[in-house]
């Protein structure tokens, strides 16, 4: 039976259209997909359903909820929907709750909201709702406050609340886009299992295919603002009979193509960490206890040759960002060492310069890797301060520019002109322009939708070809770290647990966590593919 | 939100203009007494009336405004001058000793009634403007080193500060090339609400007899020598007390227009 009905929504924020005649139907209980890439207008379809699009927002056609028209109701009405029939979580688990109340008082308070519930009552009912969710009382106490849970555990809380009343209709924002691969498994199941057992229909919003693939019944894809296609989740997959589904479905498995380099063990390693331990000391538990110590890097022992390309992958917290800055030589470390073609890694200005020179970074966020006040070309031109400024720089900027595929005449504009993949273009040419021998790149396509990821990574491929530096790729995404690199080192915990040729640890992993990641890792099952790939 | 911002604007530019046309033109010598023309109200003759000396209060009023604004801006370039640096070192040493050892000295600054400050300090050396300037200056300090520290933490997080590093910048060219253009929002906000706090003190130090000295004109001098006559000639208090309620009105709608103008995190990324 027929949820919810949209038919010809479309919006428009001031002159600005955003949406334009989205109609899709969802059935009781079932899965249904919202697909496409940031700026699609995914999000804006879910909020337009919420009423809680922004003031100037206008807002033609109609979405059928049952016997009621959302987009016709008032601010009142909404409110009391909102919560009870319609529940809705979001991407970012961390700024989603209320740091100041507890967990207990802010799942409490859907229902307090709603119903006349008495506070006993609704403390109850919390508690049962966080068990379903799979925070059991003796570990996760109503008395909890957010920070003292992580990623997941928040986004749990998040459900909770937005089941508190059993709702008809879940709407789920990118719910495991900020989660590791594990935790977003975990999250991906206990929603699954919600519409298994408890007959509550999902709109499930992502730009990830392959989770969408796991999940979903039926999808709709969208872009600029329209769905260009909808249908079974199979079919669609296997058969997509519009140009964009099937180029975005052939980014999602993207992989450069790259001649197969030899591992570079014989010739000297290029870098080469030996024992690395790096220690925080943290807060005293009490007045005169002592300052208990976390191991954030422990004894980790790597090299990578000339030319090679590495995979460093792990969860958040397992000390890979720790490791990148000690690399970099902007952090000291504790014990063991870093040497970089002989010369030892150091902090600051013990370090000279020209061997500074030898390795440069991109990072993830393409939006803070930028000082917004400077041009491009000043951006670029960055690291020749370790160089001391060539003569013929202007020449040299306009070469790093067009080598990433960008104009030359770039240089004078600002980095807000640009777009996230863009932008990325840009850290690369910085990483470029003074022909390191070893670029780290810090989950340098995480933040980036899948076509221009593949874009992205077809030009770092092309980029090791002519210049024959060495890639560092470290990242949480395991399909991303397998399509671009040679061996690959699995970190958990501080500690390198597995380490070979990259499609030697994905095909046949030793190391029961690197089993478990290779497992949790979302896939769209090979037979579609091919049936697509054949197409 | 707009309007805020034109009126502070229109405001101040009033204050500015008066102190830049009094340096020179008044309408009379503001020190030229006239004892015959006394207490009179205001006329086509005298704009705005006369005080007890037969001075014209609106020539007055205009070289008036040169001494607070003169005080106030240095007392602001002062507390930029030093505060900014400090707050900017204390940002790059984050969690060690010098960031602690700044901070706890912006505390001991705080910890004290800045007027009352003011006051022993143009009690000790003598009341002069200089002397006020320097008080008011160093209270101006720790606040700048406050925002300065604050803003600068929060764009150290940054990926660019991370680029900078590995092109081997250290901390001294990273703050002034990449952290001060990024604050400079925040510090031009806080300035102009310091501003305004500045000519507020230079009237109240002015007021209790320790800021210019005759026969400098001052606007809170003029209020106090005026409180006197507040029943027999109102307007010769209400013409000061109106300059520094206008103006210091005017800085602090300029300070939040320019807040809500200039601040990224009320402005939608681009």
């Amino acid at each position: 039976m027929t949820l919810l009905s949209v038919r010809d929504l479309s919006l428009s924020v001031g002159p600005a259209p955003i949406l334009s005649e989205v109609s899709f139907d969802m059935a009781e209980g079932e899965v249904f997909g919202l697909v496409g890439e940031s700026g699609s207008g995914k999000s804006m379809t879910a909020l337009a359903l919420m009423g809680l699009l922004p003031g100037n927002a206008r807002v033609t056609g109609a979405a059928r909820f049952g016997a009621i028209d959302l987009l016709a109701q008032g601010e009142g009405a909404m409110t009391r929907l909102r919560g009870r029939d319609i529940g809705m979580i979001f991407q970012e688990p961390m700024t989603a709750l209320n740091p100041m109340k507890t967990i207990g008082d802010q799942v409490a308070e859907t229902l307090l909201i709603h119903r006349a519930a008495s506070r006993g009552a609704a403390r109850e009912a919390a508690r049962e709702k966080l068990d379903r969710v799979g925070l059991p009382g003796d570990r996760f106490p109503l008395s909890l406050y957010p920070h003292e849970l992580s990623g997941g555990q928040r986004q749990r809380v998040a459900i909770a609340m937005a089941i508190a009343l059993r709702p008809k209709l879940l709407i789920a924002d990118e719910p495991t886009t900020a989660l590791d691969v594990t935790t977003q498994a975990q999250i991906l199941d206990l929603l699954g299992g919600l519409v298994r057992h408890e007959g509550l229909a999902l709109m499930l919003i992502t730009h990830d295919l392959a989770v969408v693939a796991g999940m979903a019944e039926r999808l709709a894809v969208m872009q600029r603002g329209r769905i260009v296609e909808a249908g079974g989740t199979e079919a669609l997959f296997r058969a997509p009979s519009q140009d964009y589904t099937r180029r975005l479905l052939a980014a999602s498995g993207h992989r450069p193509a790259r001649a197969a380099r030899t591992a570079g063990q014989h010739s000297a390693p290029l870098l080469h960490v030996e024992d690395a331990v790096r220690e925080y000391i943290l807060p005293r538990p009490s007045a005169l206890a002592p300052h208990p110590r976390l191991r954030a890097v422990d004894g980790v022992s790597f090299s990578i040759g000339a030319g090679e390309s590495l995979g460093l992958v792990g969860e958040s917290g397992c000390g890979k960002s720790t490791l990148t800055r000690a690399i970099l030589g902007l952090d000291p470390l504790q014990g063991g060492s870093i040497r970089l073609g002989g010369s030892t890694v150091a902090v600051g200005r013990i370090m000279p310069a020209a061997l500074r020179a030898r390795m440069q970074a991109v990072f993830q966020d393409p939006y803070g890797s930028f000082n917004p006040r400077h041009s491009v070309g000043r951006l670029v031109s960055e690291p020749f301060h370790l160089t001391g400024r060539p003569p013929d720089a202007d020449d040299r900027i306009a070469a790093a520019l067009e080598e990433v595929g960008l104009a030359a005449a770039d240089r004078h504009r600002y980095i807000h002109e640009f777009s996230g993949g863009q932008r990325q273009r840009i850290a690369i040419a910085r990483a470029l322009i003074i022909r390191p021998d070893l670029i780290v790149l810090d989950e340098a396509v995480s933040a980036l939708d899948v076509r221009v990821r593949a874009q992205v990574l077809d030009l770092l491929a092309r980029l090791q070809e002519s210049h024959g530096m060495a890639y560092l790729f470290i990242s949480h995404d395991l399909s991303v770290v397998r399509a671009l690199t040679d061996r690959v080192l699995v970190m958990q915990s501080g500690r390198i647990v597995e380490a070979g040729p990259t499609e030697r640890v994905f095909a046949s992993p030793d190391h029961p966590y690197t089993r478990r990641l290779i497992a949790a890792t979302p896939t769209i099952p090979a037979a579609w593919k091919e049936a697509a790939h054949a197409d | 939100m707009r309007l805020s911002l034109h009126l502070g604007l229109a405001l101040t530019l009033a204050a500015l203009l008066a102190a830049g046309v009094s340096l020179l033109w008044t309408p009379y010598d503001p020190a030229a007494l006239s004892i015959a023309e006394k207490l009179r109200p205001p006329s086509a003759a005298h704009w705005l009336g006369t005080d007890h000396f037969g001075r014209d209060i609106a020539a007055m009023l205009m070289a008036g405004a040169r001494t607070s604004i003169a005080v106030a801006l240095v007392a602001v370039g002062i507390g930029m001058g030093f505060g900014v640096p400090l707050g900017l070192l204390a940002a790059a040493r984050h969690g060690g000793t010098v960031d602690e050892v700044v901070m706890r000295g912006n505390d001991l600054i705080f910890a004290f009634p800045s007027l009352v400050i003011a006051i022993l300090i143009t009690a000790v050396f003598g009341p002069s403007a200089l002397n006020a300037i320097l008080a008011i200056g160093i209270f101006n300090i720790p606040v700048f080193a406050r925002v300065a520290r604050g803003g600068a933490l929060s764009i150290w997080t940054l990926d660019f500060i991370r680029a900078a590093e590995v092109a081997g910048k250290g901390a001294a060219r990273i703050s002034a090339e990449h952290i001060l253009p990024n604050i400079a929002n925040l510090l031009i906000v806080q300035g102009t609400i310091q501003f305004s706090l500045g000519i507020l003190a230079e009237a109240g130090l002015s007021y209790v007899g320790l800021g210019a000295q005759p026969p400098t004109p001052s606007w809170g001098r003029m209020l106090a020598e005026a409180q006197t006559m507040v029943t027999l000639a109102p307007h010769v208090a209400i013409f000061p007390g109106l300059a520094i309620v206008l103006t210091v009105f005017g800085l602090n709608l300029l300070g939040d227009g320019l807040r809500d103008r200039l601040d990224p995190r009320l402005r939608a990324r681009p």
